[in-house]
């Protein structure tokens, strides 16, 4: 049932905040004080309408504070139905994500009927600088529908799209990770990642943090502790603990990795974790290794999708022997680090 | 024409999202210009000649940027009108926090950046609360998550806003917000009549008029004391 702004004025606050318990995020995100002594004394705190509440600023204090009362109610009632959709919604799985056909920057039609992703996949991006990958992407996060300029159709599970993937900030598509990203805050790993499943409102929150801890050390070549700040830890370490987070912690189905060649991790550990936890994994890469691993590739030139190709049994033998050149130089890598000699090629 | 106010606090990356998204209206062959307005120093208006993208700067000086804003604003419509825009975007930074050069009836538009700290949506006012869309940056530098929490914050104090992830570097984004900006049906051609959003900041002082000297007897005016305590 959806709230409107008369309902939020004449409730209680007392009311309100039992209703909608997180409404507090809400007063204190915007700096309003509901427990201020000054404004409320405690026996008529717990009856007083938000109405009430805000007629015990003065002119002068609202100025100050740049309250503007109304917009308040609207925003109020606005929030209230979008947390009550949100903890309400069912899981809403993307199983499939479908791409129809555009055209290329030259306006020639793509050459494909019709391309389905399915939950579970690893599809690969490949095609030179600005050949129109992040277009691609665009048009994914922002389900196309026929209405970007490579004119593409976006499918979810062979459907029109809802709305929401388009405008709602808890519901976006695509999640990313790439080479360039860097923890800002000063934070440690475990108020971090407490952070950000507090804004996702999960449960059992203390479980899928140390889960999520846990996980990012299995891919990091060094451990670190949840002690440590996110901003000191190493780029190999950095880029691991933001795959393990985003695993399990991000909403989105899906999840672009772009570029995550040298990043000092598990690469096909973290795959594999992507992909437990239900999500359709796009890789944009020049990286041979990472290309092959993938399911199927695309091939971008001049904007347009101009090839999908499914990799081939050959290209998975071919697979396994570069898999193997890597585990050795990846060995003489480790034997130098420890300060050996190297004498022969094997 | 149409009418966009763009505000936003310094190097949020403004004038990047504003030139990438006019890119995506030019090859839709919408007539679109700027005027940007700042304090003391500005040469975006040489990036936006640069794109071909007519322009008209002002400088505020000692005047407070907001208020020669609101006072500059019509003449600058007229001279959209007279040039026959499809498109006027004005470009200002929001350099207190407090203020918001937003009127009611024009599209608003606030640009803030993922770098500026978790706490940034909660120091900013109604720039940030009362913008129709909300637009937010750098996203390519930061985590994944600092991304989803950065901007479940930006919505806990704008829950009616359409919060937009663009990059002003690739322009990832731009074309979508542009299609947000332009709407055939409108048509602003002067903002007499119109109103303020929120009303700025009053100051009348004696530092307004120039007053250099500290103490309590040059302080005419609206002054106010910081209630220190014991």
């Amino acid at each position: 049932m959806k709230i409107d702004e008369t309902d939020i004025k004449n409730r209680s606050i007392e009311e309100l905040t039992a209703d909608y318990p997180f409404i507090t995020s809400y007063f204190s995100d915007n700096n309003l004080d509901i427990e201020d002594k000054n404004h409320l004394s405690l026996e008529d705190k717990n009856h007083l309408s938000l109405e009430d509440y805000f007629r015990t600023f003065d002119e002068e204090e609202l100025e100050d504070n740049a309250i503007d009362v109304e917009l308040h109610y609207r925003q109020i009632a606005e929030f209230v139905n979008q947390m009550n959709a949100f903890l309400g919604q069912g899981e809403d799985k993307v199983k499939s994500v479908t791409i129809l056909p555009g055209t290329d920057k030259s306006g020639t039609p793509e050459n494909f009927e019709k391309m389905e992703i399915k939950q579970g996949e690893i599809i690969c991006i490949v095609g030179p600088t600005g050949s129109g990958k992040s277009r691609l992407l665009g048009d994914i996060e922002w389900v196309a529908q026929e209405d970007t300029p490579t004119k593409r159709t976006v499918l979810i599970n062979n459907d029109v799209p809802d709305r929401k993937w388009r405008f709602s900030t808890s519901d976006k598509l695509v999640a990313q990770i790439s080479q360039n990203m860097n923890f800002v805050m000063d934070l440690s790993v475990f108020e971090f990642v407490e952070l950000h499943a507090e804004s996702r409102m999960i449960k059992n929150r203390e479980v899928v943090i140390k889960r999520i801890i846990e996980e990012g050390n299995a891919l990091a070549g060094e451990k670190f502790s949840p002690d440590t700040p996110i901003t000191s830890l190493s780029g190999g370490q950095s880029r691991a603990l933001m795959i393990a987070d985003t695993a399990i912690l991000s909403k989105s189905p899906i999840i672009l990795i772009d570029e995550i060649e040298n990043a000092g991790i598990d690469r096909k550990q973290a795959l594999e974790l992507l992909l437990s936890e239900d999500k359709v994994v796009l890789m944009a890469t020049h990286d041979p290794i990472l290309a092959l691993m993938g399911d199927k590739r695309i091939v971008i030139k001049n904007g347009g999708i101009h090839k999908i190709i499914e990799t081939t049994e050959k290209e998975r033998e071919i697979l396994s022997t570069l898999e193997e050149m890597d585990r050795k130089v990846l060995a003489y890598r480790t034997a130098l680090r420890a300060g050996e000699v190297i004498t022969e090629i094997n | 024409m149409n009418l966009v106010t763009v505000s936003g606090p310094p190097s949020s990356g403004k004038t990047s999202v504003i030139l990438k998204t006019i890119e995506a209206l030019q090859k839709r062959e919408l007539k679109t210009a700027v005027a940007k307005f700042d304090c003391l120093y500005t040469d975006d208006d040489i990036l936006y000649e640069k794109a071909g993208i007519p322009v008209k700067k002002g400088l505020s000086g000692a005047l407070c940027p907001d208020h020669y804003f609101i006072s500059n604003i019509e003449e600058v419509v007229k001279w959209g009108v007279e040039k026959e825009f499809d498109l006027l975007v004005s470009e200002s930074a929001g350099l207190c926090n407090r203020c918001s050069p937003y009127v009611k009836g024009i599209k608003a538009v606030c640009v803030i950046d993922n770098l500026s700290g978790i706490n940034t949506p909660k120091k900013i006012g109604p720039m940030l609360k009362s913008a129709d869309i909300v637009v937010i940056t750098k996203g390519d530098i930061v985590s994944q998550a600092e991304r989803e929490v950065f901007a479940s914050r930006v919505n806990t104090v704008n829950p009616s806003a359409v919060i937009m992830h663009v990059n002003g570097l690739t322009g990832q984004g731009s074309y979508e917000l542009s299609t947000l900006l332009f709407n055939e049906k409108e048509s602003t051609n002067t903002l007499v009549g119109k109103e303020l959003r929120f009303p700025m900041p009053s100051a009348l002082c004696s530092y307004c008029l120039g007053e250099t000297r500290i103490g309590d007897e040059f302080q005419v005016g609206n002054v106010r004391k910081m209630k220190l305590g014991e």
